[in-house]
């Protein structure tokens, strides 16, 4: 027996859409992810996609759930998700490691959908990172002068360096494999190049970078195909422009003023702005609904948490990508957020409870 | 695009204030332009003991009294209560229990009238000089023709009809939003009855003392903006603004309206007139004009009876205590298979079980729809995502799915914290939920057992109270016992002595 309680009707949003939305806003940067790497990343895209499906229908079943739920799209999109962070060049096995990874231990485990505490396409992005960091951290260059080498346009290319990896097209890989701009930034600085000269020697070009002419994951290099989607997703309201601005604002505000302090040591606000998967992140990883903070403030606070997060990571950690980090760990902090950035209620003239 | 101009609007000023979050719900006034038609009067009457906010009222009749229209039939020495009327003259049946349209399926007692067909009437003295009378005196009449507010939330109107020091009232505000889906009374009423209303609003303004009045109605009723503001004019009375606010569910919430207009917002646990407001509905205002310059007790009201599974849709006066099942099939609805009739608007009113329950003073409307237009029957809950919608619309400003998680989770003292009973029940969150999740039930869940709860408390304070006040009472008792004899036993034998000496 339903609950039949008022309101007695109803808007007519339901998860499908919202997911639904979600996958449409980033069509753009799956198109684009397709243009630049070929069939690598029709196959990365499908295989990850069609793998999480599965896997949620295996948790699901086993754990005597109506499987119905697999068809509500948040596994494809996290499917989606995190292929659009992989490196083009990753083998198969790794692409279905990471989907199962994503839906068994980012989502199921944790009683499936809006119970995870982080994003499940990022926590399998950093498990395949960790156990495999040569292969995730090796980037191609997209087009142009690859095609002349490594044709991806050639499905039969594609399909064996897909799924026999690189020694089976003899090596002419490493022909086309080059440092991310954050990357080469990063070990130039530890010889002690200044970033000026390191993104002259990379041929860096902002232009390029905003329409995805830099070496980077398969949906993460082109930040306009990101923007379109974003801007989508505000318009839709899917999202709220909290998350996003936040955090592109931290970034860019710390960028700024570092640069302006010692423009050697700290790479200018625009580079980190287009560089890596802020942009992706920004706009699809810290705003999943799940894993981030429900209140306007609480927003606001955790868009901040990973703009900083990923300014420091970025500029002094280990890693030369900090945004996928940053996310995570502001993750945990979203049920102490949102219990401390309740909006004032109406006709309460402060918070008297926050602290309970 | 209109939307965003008028967002624009009401951020530069140019539209009023607004209130927070809010929705935009679908109109469906089905019977916008139906006039006012007279419901027949039904074979019985069953008209419960309690039809408004506060306290029960008990009968004053007995069985086989024959009773007047108007008559009062059943009062109560208390507060926060209302009387009842009889709404024809005849016989009084029988005092029993019986069902009424609360969500508890709980019944109340009610008293049974069977119509003679005669036109007896009971009426108070008729005051035309109101204007020279005392407002206290005025007060004393609305509480007895049992006036409440009839917007939905019949809270006895006199209470709130003070005149104090401490609080005087500017601005009175009368209430022509009526912002669920469906409902067209109000809009009826002031387009048939705007110069009733109009001398009800300088009633209430010359009983409160209000220097400012405003008439609010949302600009989807702009022949009722029109009307009102020429009888305004006819009435030449200063001071009165008739004014069209943008629609937006819930703009007819009394907190909410007073957002809207004084920018103003109500401070928890007080009522308006600790702001200097006072908000009534129009068709309360047209009945406090009865009561004071006809003498007329409140006995019936206009009840939209719609919904697209109703035949004949339409606006209906209905005496008090007519029962559901005898109205719809005034309307054309007998067979009521696959239909769901809902007790108020669809946002806020609830789905009655039985349609043997009567028409009370909260009767703003009668719905029948489909089942297939019952959003409750044909979706599945499904985990929260945590999109956050809810609390974008909610115009409390609570955060909803976490209220909800509390509620739903027995964390009362956690719900009671995140403002639990700030809720308003408007139902907001709950229509643009993606998940489907009935964020109000839980709501109103989680408000019984906390209620549930304190009383248990209370009692057990109570208990502990009275039980220690026996032991105190019974230690004193030995200790005076033990004195006494003491005294005996000291006094004795000096007596003894005294004796013999």
């Amino acid at each position: 027996m339903p609950i039949v309680s008022s309101p007695h009707l109803h808007g007519g949003d339901s998860i499908r859409l919202t997911m639904m939305s979600v996958i449409l806003a980033l069509l753009p940067a799956s198109l684009m992810a397709i243009y630049l790497f070929g069939w690598l990343a029709v196959f990365i895209i499908t295989t990850s996609m069609a793998t999480c499906m599965l896997a949620e229908w295996l948790c699901l079943r086993c754990m005597g759930r109506s499987t119905k739920a697999v068809w509500d799209g948040s596994a494809a999109l996290t499917g989606l998700l995190l292929a659009l962070t992989l490196p083009p060049t990753l083998p198969w096995w790794m692409v279905v490691l990471g989907s199962i990874f994503a839906i068994v231990l980012g989502k199921q485990v944790y009683g499936g959908l809006g119970f995870n505490l982080f994003n499940p396409a990022l926590s399998a992005r950093v498990i395949l990172l960790i156990s495999f960091p040569l292969q995730m951290t090796t980037w191609i260059v997209p087009m142009g002068d690859a095609r002349a080498v490594v044709d991806l346009y050639d499905i039969a290319v594609a399909w064996s360096l897909f799924w026999s990896g690189p020694e089976a097209i003899g090596h002419t890989l490493d022909a086309i494999t080059m440092a991310s701009p954050l990357g080469h930034v990063k070990t130039e600085w530890t010889v002690g190049v200044g970033v000026t000269d390191a993104l002259v020697h990379y041929n860096y070009s902002y232009l390029d970078a905003f329409l995805g002419f830099e070496a980077g994951s398969l949906g993460e290099t082109s930040a306009m195909a990101l923007l379109v989607g974003g801007i989508y997703l505000l318009a839709r309201h899917t999202i709220t422009w909290h998350i996003p601005f936040a955090y592109l604002a931290t970034v860019a505000l710390l960028a700024a003023v570092f640069n302006a302090i010692d423009a050697e040591r700290f790479a200018p606000p625009m580079f980190h702005l287009l560089a890596g998967g802020l942009m992706l992140c920004a706009f699809f990883m810290a705003t999943d609904p799940v894993s981030s903070p429900v209140t306007p403030l609480g927003r606001l606070f955790f868009g901040m948490g990973c703009g900083i997060l990923t300014w420091c990571i970025r500029t002094f950690g280990g890693y030369p990508e900090g945004a996928m980090f940053a996310v995570l760990l502001m993750n945990c902090a979203v049920p102490l957020i949102d219990h401390y950035c309740r909006p004032r209620v109406y006709g309460h003239s402060v918070d008297r409870d926050a602290g309970s | 695009m209109p939307a965003l101009l008028k967002r624009l609007g009401q951020v530069l000023g140019w539209m009023p204030a607004g209130f927070f979050g809010g929705i935009e719900v679908p109109d469906r006034k089905l019977t916008a332009h139906e006039p006012i038609r007279e419901c027949p009067v039904p074979d019985v009457l069953i008209l419960p003991m309690k039809q408004h906010i506060g306290e029960q009222c008990h009968p004053c009749v007995h069985i086989g009294d024959h009773v007047l229209k108007g008559q009062k039939i059943a009062a109560t020495e208390g507060y926060m209560a209302a009387p009842v009327h009889a709404p024809v003259a005849g016989k009084v049946v029988k005092i029993e229990e019986h069902r009424i349209a609360h969500p508890s399926g709980l019944g109340l007692p009610c008293i049974f009238i069977e119509p003679d067909g005669s036109d007896g009437e009971h009426r108070y003295e008729p005051w035309a000089d109101w204007e020279t009378r005392d407002p206290a005196e005025l007060r004393e009449r609305v509480r007895e023709c049992g006036i409440v507010g009839l917007g939905g939330a019949v809270f006895p109107t006199f209470i709130k009809l003070v005149r104090d020091q401490h609080h005087p009232i500017n601005t009175l505000i009368l209430n022509g939003i009526e912002c669920e889906p469906y409902l067209t009374t109000d809009h009826r009423l002031m387009l048939e009855h705007a110069d009733e209303i109009v001398r009800g609003l300088s009633i209430l303004r010359y009983m409160v003392g209000a220097r400012e009045c405003v008439i609010a109605i949302e600009d989807n009723k702009q022949d009722a903006v029109e009307v009102m503001r020429q009888a305004v004019v006819r009435a030449s009375l200063t001071g009165v603004r008739v004014i069209a606010m943008p629609t937006r569910y819930p703009q007819g919430s009394e907190k909410q309206l007073i957002e809207s207009i004084t920018g103003k917002q109500v401070p928890a646990g007080k009522l308006p007139v600790h702001i200097g407001v006072l908000c009534q509905n129009v068709a309360t205002a047209r009945a406090v004009y009865h009561a004071i310059e006809h003498g007329r007790a409140l006995t019936e009201r206009v009840v939209t009876v719609s919904g697209e599974a109703m035949p004949r849709p339409g606006n209906l006066r209905i005496p008090f205590g007519a029962p559901v099942r005898f109205v719809l099939a005034q309307c054309g609805l007998e067979d009521l298979d696959g239909v769901h009739v809902l007790h108020g608007g669809p946002m806020m009113g609830e789905r009655l079980r039985s349609v043997d329950v009567p028409v009370v003073k909260a009767t703003n409307g009668l719905l029948a729809l489909h089942e297939e237009q019952i959003h409750g029957l044909n979706a599945e809950e499904q985990p929260c995502i945590h999109c956050g919608h809810c609390g974008e619309v909610c115009p409390i400003r609570l955060v909803p799915n976490l209220l909800a998680d509390h509620c739903r989770n027995d964390a009362f003292e956690r719900a009671e914290a995140y403002q639990l009973f700030d809720c308003i029940e408007c139902g907001c969150c709950s229509y643009v939920c993606p998940s489907s999740i009935p964020l109000v039930h839980y709501f109103r869940y989680g408000k019984g057992q906390l209620a549930q709860i304190r009383r248990a408390e209370t009692f057990a304070e109570e208990s502990r109270r009275r039980s220690e006040a026996r032991e105190r009472r019974l230690a004193r008792e030995r200790e005076a016992k033990q004195a006494r004899r003491r005294a005996r036993k000291a006094s004795t034998p000096a007596q003894a002595e005294d004796g013999e000496g």
